[in-house]
């Protein structure tokens, strides 16, 4: 085996140093029953034969970059320079361990603080971690930190925020003596005010909106923050980080956590992950923060130094009563934000976001023109929106597959009143071409 | 100078009016883009980034990568952490376009290499651990012990025995065993290990009653030890009605040697990037499949791939699954690697990963144990534990022994844990490692040994040689500095944004 | 180590100081060295109801978190703010500006269960044996 080096001259050599005769010497502890082990693995392939079989597999798959896609709900295709595979590549990143051993990580370390940096100032509040796994589990994290600070046992969610994120949710708060309900949206899918204010009551540790919402719309959120702080609750906002480079922030809309999926900032869309879950809150709750944080201190001879702090948070400290189980964060996956949104920079963030409208409203506009299909255009929006058939888009994907166009997502799966409607995307990765040909395939439907 | 000095933030570097990244100028609206977004829902607050050049961003990150250990520049032999090398036809496969640049929301007739790849693995997960049915959903180690721990949750009360409140587990354990358990709402009650570092089988069965409703179990444990009574331990779980889970993360001890489902487990996390090879990338992304047993099979989370004929499909689980646990199918890229690291050893490649991993554990024991007290001094498996007690009265504790090996090129061993060994330094050598690198490291330790004696103030005050001496974490902790607005005592966004 | 007469004491290495029903509640001397540097100290919220050995408040060094008990039942009255800038206070002064908390007692008679300041020295130096 090729990674293996013992070979048999070190196994006798070692077993005589160890003073046993056989290396079964070593198991016999082990219940005799328990060692007939019959595995039913195949044998090893050469490297050579892995890499065509793989190709050959990976053949099996339609992909973002063989067809024109307009897939979005949670996990996006953007542009990603070059550099930042390379930078992320580097493999004293790549295989290292988690920063306990601060002297020796403090390139982790440092990249991990600058990502905090980045998106504090993106979310416009005060304190972030080093990430969590994904947009959904931050979401439960930020749900369980609002019901752990207030001592409630409600939580409140639009219906507009992913409906994954929600089961995750609710996944997270079965065995627990916390709910969750639901608020309603409007047609256009902004949601319900009045049915939001109906739910607010004094057992609800805090809501939970998404902006733009999983219906592709940006939520109007003026005076929400208020309300629920009057009530003693709290606002948790999940957000598009892509979309905050001119989007109101969270931190400017009064909330107290904001969370979101990681991946558009530079991460492949690879089938759902792994991604990286923003978790960002204010200095007034930055000691219930779930999961790693790094920080700036000195090291003995008065040295700028970066360590991991507030680790009596943590469960290798506080075991069972940690604010949470996590123990690691999507390292990598944060370092490659971090190379995104540093090559970026304070232009490109803004740029890239205004591309994304440019895309989308121009998609929007040219749909709305045809027959046989609807768009509310009353409804601000940023790279996604919701496109309604009037013939079951059954019918229509027929011709769109043979265009090879992933139109977008089907809403009815988690919308039964949403038939025939589509939810899709376009972002700043596609041209004026690509965009009038998919209307021109629709309209031939 | 080989590792740069410079220790400032990509921030700190920044100058107006600089860019790392072009975007295309065409815009296809004949109005600006963001006049359309009503002024209420706009960003007022400027956005403090750096703005550097693309060779200046890559300077930035490539020296602060040389600030770092990896496997790929150094020995790690933490315990537990199986920190082995990590293939890199494993990162070939996976950053394939075909796998890269695939969305989740796709049909299922568009993913079936995906999903084969998927399904597949599942297959092996089944075989190696000897389990019923696999989720690949959870992202990590202590994700999957959620899922597990909810499933045990689900599962007593799909019978109706809400009363059972209590989770085991043994004084040993990892702490997010108790964190998992307390996070489902579980009471955490600790079993004791016997002087020989097992479970104590007595202690264990004052607890198995009619409020038990699992004990966790890592199997070898945290002292690099087989729990020999693993069968009595089993039968006393299932006789009070409870259930057994199994931590994999002293999984790469057992590949082929034995398996947890014939020990009686009936629920089992994997950590990929343990066992199965996948980069830990300075902490995450991992994978943490969990595996059950047949009477768990209806609470797994929803989603699981089937294949029907040739046909690859993902199926939504029924009534009694207790939901999602992550946004999508989970970690595809770290499953991938896993899956492709499998098919590179094949069955006699696994075995000898454990029987070699075996092998340097006790061979390293051997050496060090004249050094330095192994805390149970029998064979072990693929780790164990020395104490390093009697440095106390010099005021020399295990961390500080850890900081100086770092000063002779070798990562810290896992310190002061388990909580059970007083002054414990864990180590875990792997297969991936030589005879000879194990050589190396003996002789640092035994010339700390010898530095303890003559200059005690070398080891207290290591690491010398790296790129910051110890930091002050007292101080951290105290005034924490988090953000780049922390340090540059910006306040509040609006001051910051003069700039 | 200095451990007021006036003080009770407990076995989980707390103080408490008697004013009427009101008692003031501090780590010890003892307590304050085990832990090391403190950085952070979680404290109830005004008008919690604290039982006697119930964990009331949180102490916190870099690598360990303690439970800080009750050391009698009653109602929360007053926390010290000054911790949350400045936790190394249980550190300088954990018998004057290092308090924790008040609480306001509910049954005074638990104040007989405590330790006197010489009862205290003794069960120390009996752990340490």
């Amino acid at each position: 085996m090729h990674y293996h080096p013992m070979t048999d001259q070190n196994r006798d050599d070692m077993l005589k140093k160890i003073g046993v005769s056989a290396f079964g010497d070593l198991l016999k502890g082990i219940p005799s029953k328990l060692r007939d082990v019959k595995m039913n693995i195949p044998e090893a392939l050469s490297e050579w034969e892995l890499q065509s079989r793989f190709k050959e597999i990976g053949a099996r798959n339609a992909t973002l970059r063989d067809h024109l896609a307009f897939l979005g709900g949670g996990s996006y295709e953007h542009f990603i320079p070059a550099a930042v595979a390379e930078i992320t590549g580097r493999q004293e990143f790549y295989t290292a361990y988690t920063p306990y051993q601060a002297e020796a990580s403090q390139g982790t370390l440092q990249a991990i603080f600058e990502f905090q940096s980045m998106i504090a100032e993106l979310t416009g509040l005060d304190v972030a971690n080093a990430s969590h796994y994904d947009g959904a589990t931050s979401l439960a994290e930020a749900a369980l930190l609002a019901l752990r600070q207030t001592d409630r046992h409600k939580i409140l969610v639009a219906r507009s925020v992913h409906p994954h994120y929600r089961q995750v949710l609710k996944t997270y708060l079965a065995a627990t003596p916390f709910s969750v309900e639901e608020f309603g949206f409007d047609p256009g899918g902004v949601f319900n005010p009045d049915d939001f204010k109906k739910r607010l009551s004094d057992d609800v540790a805090g809501a939970i909106f998404q902006t733009p919402n999983f219906l592709g719309a940006v939520e109007e959120l003026e005076g929400v923050s208020d309300q629920l702080h009057q009530m003693g609750a709290l606002l948790i906002l999940a957000i598009n980080p892509i979309a905050l480079g001119v989007l109101k922030t969270p931190g400017e809309w009064g909330a107290d956590i904001a969370v979101g999926e990681g991946q558009p900032l530079g991460i492949p869309p690879q089938c759902g992950g792994p991604y990286v879950g923003l978790f960002a809150t204010t200095r007034a709750l930055m000691r219930r923060i779930p999961g790693r944080l790094a920080g700036i201190t000195q090291d003995a001879d008065g040295k700028r130094a970066y360590c991991l702090t507030l680790q009596a948070r943590e469960q290798h400290i506080r075991r069972e009563r940690a604010a949470s189980n996590i123990c690691t964060n999507q390292a990598l996956c944060a370092l490659t934000a971090c190379a995104y949104m540093t090559l970026m920079g304070k232009e490109g963030m803004r740029e890239v976001a205004e591309l994304n409208l440019d895309r989308a409203y121009y998609l929007r506009e040219k749909i709305a023109e045809l027959e046989g299909f609807h768009v509310a255009l009353d409804v601000p929006i940023f790279n996604e929106f919701m496109v309604q058939s009037e013939r079951p888009w059954d019918q229509l994907e027929p011709h769109l597959a043979k265009a090879k166009i992933f139109p977008g997502i089907p809403l009815s799966a988690y919308y039964p009143e949403l038939k025939n409607t589509l939810l899709v995307c376009a972002t700043e990765t596609k041209t004026r071409s690509e965009l009038d040909r998919f209307v021109e395939v629709l309209s031939q439907c | 100078m080989l590792i740069s000095k410079d220790d400032r933030l990509s921030f700190e570097k920044s100058k107006p009016g600089r860019r790392g990244a072009r975007l295309p100028k065409q815009r296809l609206l004949e109005s600006n883009a963001l006049d359309l977004v009503p002024p209420s829902l706009k960003r007022k607050q400027p956005l403090l980034f750096p703005e550097l050049t693309e060779p200046e961003v890559v300077r930035h990150f490539v020296n602060l990568s040389k600030k770092n250990f990896s496997i790929d520049t150094h020995f790690y032999p933490l315990g537990s952490c199986s920190m082995k090398y990590n293939p890199k036809i494993n990162e070939w496969v996976a950053k394939l376009e075909q796998f890269a640049w695939t969305h989740p929301m796709q049909k299922d007739e568009t993913l079936q290499g995906t999903l084969e790849i998927l399904y597949e693995l599942e297959q092996c997960l089944k075989e190696v651990t000897g389990m019923d049915r696999f989720t690949l959903q959870p992202a990590a180690g202590a994700h999957g012990e959620l899922t597990g721990m909810m499933m045990v949750h689900a599962y007593h009360a799909s019978r109706g025995e809400q009363k059972r409140r209590k989770v085991l587990v043994p004084d040993s354990s990892h702490g997010t065993n108790p964190a998992t358990a307390a996070l489902v709402g579980y009471e955490v009650v600790e079993i004791k290990s016997n002087p020989r570092g097992r479970v104590d089988l007595e202690d264990l069965k004052r607890h198995c009653h009619d409020e038990t409703a699992c004990l966790m179990l890592t199997n070898p444990n945290t002292l690099g030890l087989f729990e020999e009574q693993i069968l009595e331990i089993t039968k006393l779980i299932h006789g009070c009605g409870a259930l057994l889970y199994y931590d994999g993360a002293n999984m790469n001890a057992l590949l082929g040697i034995c398996r947890p489902g014939d020990m009686g487990f009936d629920i089992v996390h994997l950590n990929l990037h343990k066992t199965f090879s996948t980069p830990h990338g300075g902490g995450g992304p991992g994978a943490g499949p969990v595996g059950v047993k047949a009477k768990l099979i209806p609470f797994l989370p929803s989603m699981h791939i089937e294949k029907k004929g040739n046909h690859y499909e993902v199926v939504r689980d029924g009534q009694k699954s207790i939901g999602r646990v992550s946004a999508f199918l989970g970690n595809v890229g770290i499953l991938i690697r896993a899956y492709v690291y499998i098919r590179t050893l094949g069955l006699s490649g696994l075995k000898q990963v454990s029987e070699d991993a075996i092998m340097n554990a006790n061979y390293l024991k051997e050496k060090l144990k004249r050094i330095f007290p192994v805390a149970v001094d029998e064979p072990c498996m693929h780790e164990f534990v020395l104490t390093l007690q009697k440095l106390k009265t010099k005021g020399i504790h295990s961390g500080d022994v850890g900081k100086r090996l770092l000063d002779y090129g070798f990562h810290a061993p896992t310190v002061h844990f388990p909580l059970v060994v007083d002054e414990a330094l864990m180590i875990e050598p792997t297969e991936t490692e030589s005879h000879e690198t194990l050589d190396q490291f003996a002789d640092a330790f035994r010339k700390i040994a010898q530095e303890i004696e003559e200059d005690p103030d070398l080891i207290l005050k290591a690491p010398h040689t790296l790129p910051i001496r110890r930091p002050d974490e007292v101080r951290a902790a105290r005034n924490p500095i988090l953000t780049y607005r922390d340090l540059a005592g910006k306040d509040s966004p609006e001051t910051a944004s003069v700039r | 180590m200095k451990f007021p007469k006036e003080l009770r004491y407990t076995k989980t290495h707390e103080w408490v100081r008697r004013n009427g029903n009101t008692m003031t509640v501090g780590i010890t001397d003892y307590a304050q060295k085990e832990i090391s540097d403190v950085v952070f100290a979680e404290l109830p919220k005004l008008g919690k109801e604290g039982r006697q050995g119930k964990p009331i408040a949180v102490v916190e060094s870099v690598k360990a978190a303690f439970d800080i008990y009750a050391p009698v039942s009653g109602k929360v009255t007053k926390i010290n703010a000054e911790l949350e800038s400045n936790p190394a206070l249980v550190n300088q002064d954990p018998y004057g500006q290092g308090w924790f908390l008040e609480l306001e007692a509910s049954a005074a008679s638990e104040w007989e269960s405590l330790m006197s300041a010489d009862e205290y020295e003794q069960s120390l130096k009996q752990e340490k044996h």
